[in-house]
């Protein structure tokens, strides 16, 4: 079997649906809650550590006719940048892009201050992306900056 | 009516502030005008703060108008478990306008999005207390007779010093000169120097407090080294007795020089230094009184004084 066509076999083809490709592996299953793929019934094939030549192993999840709005996938700029996302119809990429992070996130990110109101309040939280190449971001209400490596997802 | 929120220093320009200070001048003048007559102002005070409290009330009522609320939450339904966004809706329904302060940080943000009145924030957390900065700059043009090209040097706790990020984000709209003067482990944040970088301001940063310092400056902006601050309480031993300033450090002092706190202070000025005309922190805590007048005028959209 040549080397192209087992790669192809591991995971299944999509019909029409989203695959998105190139999570780090790490962040798979975080990608996989914030996507809110538990609640979901359509098929889905998640699969994990596929060499990659861009990034050595990579994470990658198929989802059987599921088109995300752009604010939806763009929640997972947060920890897991440079995803490529891949939009099938009827066996073929009809887009692909690379989620970018929004200048807003709501209701995404548990602000790291005990102090800060949404963390006492039933109330979603909001931060300003403050920088969108180092992934900073700042609370709303407290002020608070967080760095990208102490975000916290709700 | 345009009304508008006072919740934080930043949403201020520099016409904001120059508005708010030309108004409290004249309050200074005549500080008492019933501009709020027939208006209801409610004083929500979650956490209690005395001088705070006094000075806000004091000038809702030198407006000629009326004071409802509370000075301690544990007499509120917020002991019950009430939610902020209950409490401010509530309260909304019966007053123009509401004052509070809050120990959560972000607070008053929040209630200025729940509520359609203005809310102005006197206090939330560690986070913002933007009446004591316009203060503060009322001081400091009223003492200096201008705001701009003024070299303020800043004492102590400049790591968790609210008022001090604050004093800084207010005084960047005037070109100032900063020193900041503090103990390693409370030096300024990299967030407020990179505001000052971003902005072309001159800035300094020392260890040792001393005269040759004190010499250079317009205004000695001085706060509490508080003893919890420090994780190694040796150091704190060590360095609590700098940065007290005391009489004879002011002898080769410019003429103009005044030294500011925002008080309360422990032992950081020294009460020799009280009875020096160049101490001005008593006079700086009257002028919160002005300030808070045109301060609540300007959240009613109310603009033309009387």
């Amino acid at each position: 079997m040549s080397e192209q066509k087992k790669k192809e076999l591991h995971v299944a083809a999509l019909e029409n649906g989203t695959a998105i490709d190139h999570i780090p592996p790490a962040q798979l299953f975080k990608v996989a809650h914030l996507l809110e793929l538990d609640r979901m019934n359509n098929t889905i094939t998640i699969g994990n550590n596929f060499y990659s030549k861009k990034m050595g192993r990579k994470g990658m999840i198929k989802i059987a006719d599921k088109f995300f709005e752009e604010d939806e996938i763009n929640r997972i700029a947060l920890i897991a940048p440079n995803v490529i996302l891949n939009e099938i119809r009827d066996y073929e990429v009809i887009s692909k892009y690379t989620v970018a992070l929004p200048g807003e996130l709501v209701g995404i990110v548990k602000c790291n201050n005990p102090k800060c109101i949404t963390n006492n309040e039933p109330m979603p939280t909001r931060f300003d992306v403050i920088d969108k190449e180092k992934g900073a971001i700042k609370c709303r209400y407290c002020e608070r900056k967080i760095n990208k490596e102490d975000i916290i997802i709700k | 009516m345009n009304g508008k929120s006072l919740v934080s220093i930043d949403q201020c320009s520099r016409e904001d502030i120059l508005r708010i200070l030309e108004n409290a001048a004249r309050f200074e003048a005549n500080p008492n005008r019933a501009l709020l007559d027939g208006k209801v102002a409610a004083t929500l005070f979650f956490e209690p703060s005395t001088r705070t409290r006094l000075s806000f009330e004091t000038a809702v009522n030198r407006l000629g108008g009326r004071v409802v609320g509370f000075q301690d939450a544990s007499t509120t339904s917020s002991s019950k478990g009430e939610t902020l966004k209950d409490t401010i809706l509530m309260v909304s329904n019966y007053v123009d306008l509401i004052i509070m302060r809050h120990h959560l940080e972000g607070a008053a943000r929040y209630a200025s999005e729940v509520t359609g009145i203005p809310v102005i924030n006197a206090g939330d957390g560690a986070n913002q207390h933007p009446s004591q900065t316009l203060l503060d700059l009322y001081s400091i043009q009223k003492t200096q007779g201008k705001l701009t090209d003024l070299a303020i040097t800043i004492v102590g706790d400049l790591k968790y010093g609210r008022t001090v990020h604050s004093l800084i984000v207010g005084m960047s709209h005037f070109s100032p000169t900063f020193h900041f003067v503090a103990p390693e482990e409370l030096r300024m944040p990299e967030e407020q120097k990179n505001i000052c970088d971003q902005l072309n301001i001159p800035y300094t940063e020392r260890t040792d407090f001393t005269e040759d310092i004190i010499n250079q400056s317009d205004i000695l902006y001085m706060t509490r080294v508080q003893r919890e601050r420090f994780t190694d309480l040796e150091e704190y031993e060590r360095v609590k007795n700098i940065y007290i300033l005391k009489n004879g450090m002011l002898k080769n002092s410019k003429d103009n020089l005044r030294i500011l706190h925002p008080l309360p202070r422990v032992n950081e000025i020294a009460y020799d230094v009280d009875d020096n005309p160049k101490a001005y922190f008593i006079q700086q805590a009257r002028n919160g009184l002005f300030t808070r007048e045109a301060i609540i005028c300007d959240a009613l959209g109310i603009n033309h004084l009387i």
